[in-house]
């Protein structure tokens, strides 16, 4: 039984650290809802184990815990999924603004050039 | 006076830590073809790149972060792009690429009405040769990418190559940053835009530093990392020509993203 108080301790922990760094604007909405979603199935496995239970007899999986396990692997790697096309997104986003910086730098340097160029320097 | 020329010729070049080399290829550049104006991307070098590439008499982009060089050379597109060039011509700041064969590139895209045309290695003219496993890697890209491009390429890692501007803004909208995206990739994605791809025999020199890999284990690597992409970039959906913007570098895919 205190197994599964802890288990809801632990998860209450997660959801009020989510919603702390969402009001500090340290993670977006995006990131966090795949936590919450994560935390609110551990919750609710947690506060009713039985449904694993049937789950697992549903599915025909033998030992519960095995499905348990297999949906958290699951689940984390469509987190690390989702985390890869981001950073992808983001090296992209990155590209574009080094581009932009050293267009606008050539466009200062020739601005800055004392005449207009001449055909031989 | 290259504003009264019919047609504006910008050589980007781009460079890494290429301080050794760089002004000799520039001096060149200048003699060979006078004309052209030429743009050094400094691809965030850690040495005096971008200075003496200006000391020297070139336009400099100083890339703040090392983009690698489908990244240099899509920053040198644009750059085309918004100043308004009609061709480019790609060459390396290793002196590899010799600037009298500028003008041949030139003629070819003229004479066959190419949008693209590749300075190749292998194809008669010159002395390089490959040999081994990293020889075998070349001839199944060579030949696959010849019937992607149905034309006969024989060098399909080249860096030399002239654009015209229907390239030029293809290029400056989508030129990969990935291993070999700068050269597989693109003529990929230049094949499947509908541009018209040619190449012309050009003798290669000894680069001026550095040292070729004859290693059968690169080699292996290089052939692996080759294949998956161009497997990768056969099996991307086709990027259309971008249409011409009214003001260069307004690009529409900015406005949507």
């Amino acid at each position: 039984m205190s197994l599964y108080v802890s288990v809801v301790m632990v998860c209450v922990v997660v959801v009020v650290a989510m919603i702390y760094l969402l009001r500090t604007r340290r993670i977006r909405e995006k990131y966090a809802a795949i936590w919450l979603l994560l935390t609110l199935a551990v919750v609710v496995l947690g506060a009713f184990p039985q449904l694993a239970f049937w789950l697992s007899r549903m599915l025909g999986v033998q030992t519960p815990v095995n499905l348990v396990f297999s949906v958290g692997l699951v689940v984390l790697a469509a987190v690390c999924l989702q985390l890869s096309t981001e950073v992808s997104n983001l090296e992209e986003e990155t590209r574009r603004l080094a581009e932009e910086i050293a267009l606008l730098r050539a466009d200062v340097d020739r601005a800055a050039e004392p005449a207009p160029e001449d055909d031989a320097p | 006076m290259p504003s009264a020329l019919p047609a504006r010729l910008l050589v980007i070049v781009p460079a890494w830590n290429e301080q050794e080399t760089l002004p000799a290829v520039i001096a060149e550049l200048r003699s060979c073809v006078p004309d052209a104006d030429v743009l050094v991307v400094d691809d965030g070098s850690m040495d005096a790149t971008g200075d003496v590439a200006r000391a020297a008499g070139a336009r400099v982009l100083p890339l703040p972060i090392n983009l690698g060089v489908g990244g240099a050379m899509r920053a040198g597109y644009r750059y085309a792009l918004r100043q308004r060039y009609d061709l480019t011509v790609q060459l390396d700041a290793d002196g590899q690429h010799n600037p009298a064969d500028v003008p041949r590139l030139l003629d070819t895209m003229a004479a066959e009405g190419a949008d693209v045309v590749i300075g190749a290695r292998f194809a008669g003219v010159g002395t390089y040769t490959a040999r081994g496993p990293r020889h075998w890697s070349m001839r199944v890209l060579a030949v696959a990418l010849s019937r992607v491009t149905h034309t006969r390429l024989t060098d399909t890692t080249s860096g030399f190559k002239a654009c015209n501007h229907r390239a030029i803004r293809l290029f400056s909208a989508n030129y990969p940053a990935e291993y070999l995206g700068d050269t597989v990739e693109s003529l990929v994605i230049a094949a499947r835009a509908g541009l018209t791809i040619r190449q012309v025999g050009v003798a290669m020199r000894p680069r001026a530093g550095g040292r070729p890999s004859h290693s059968p284990i690169r080699a292996a690597v290089f052939l692996v990392r080759a294949v998956f992409a161009l497997l990768i970039a056969l099996s991307r959906p086709t990027e259309p020509l971008p249409r011409p913007t009214i003001i260069a570098g307004d690009d529409p895919e900015e406005a949507t993203a």
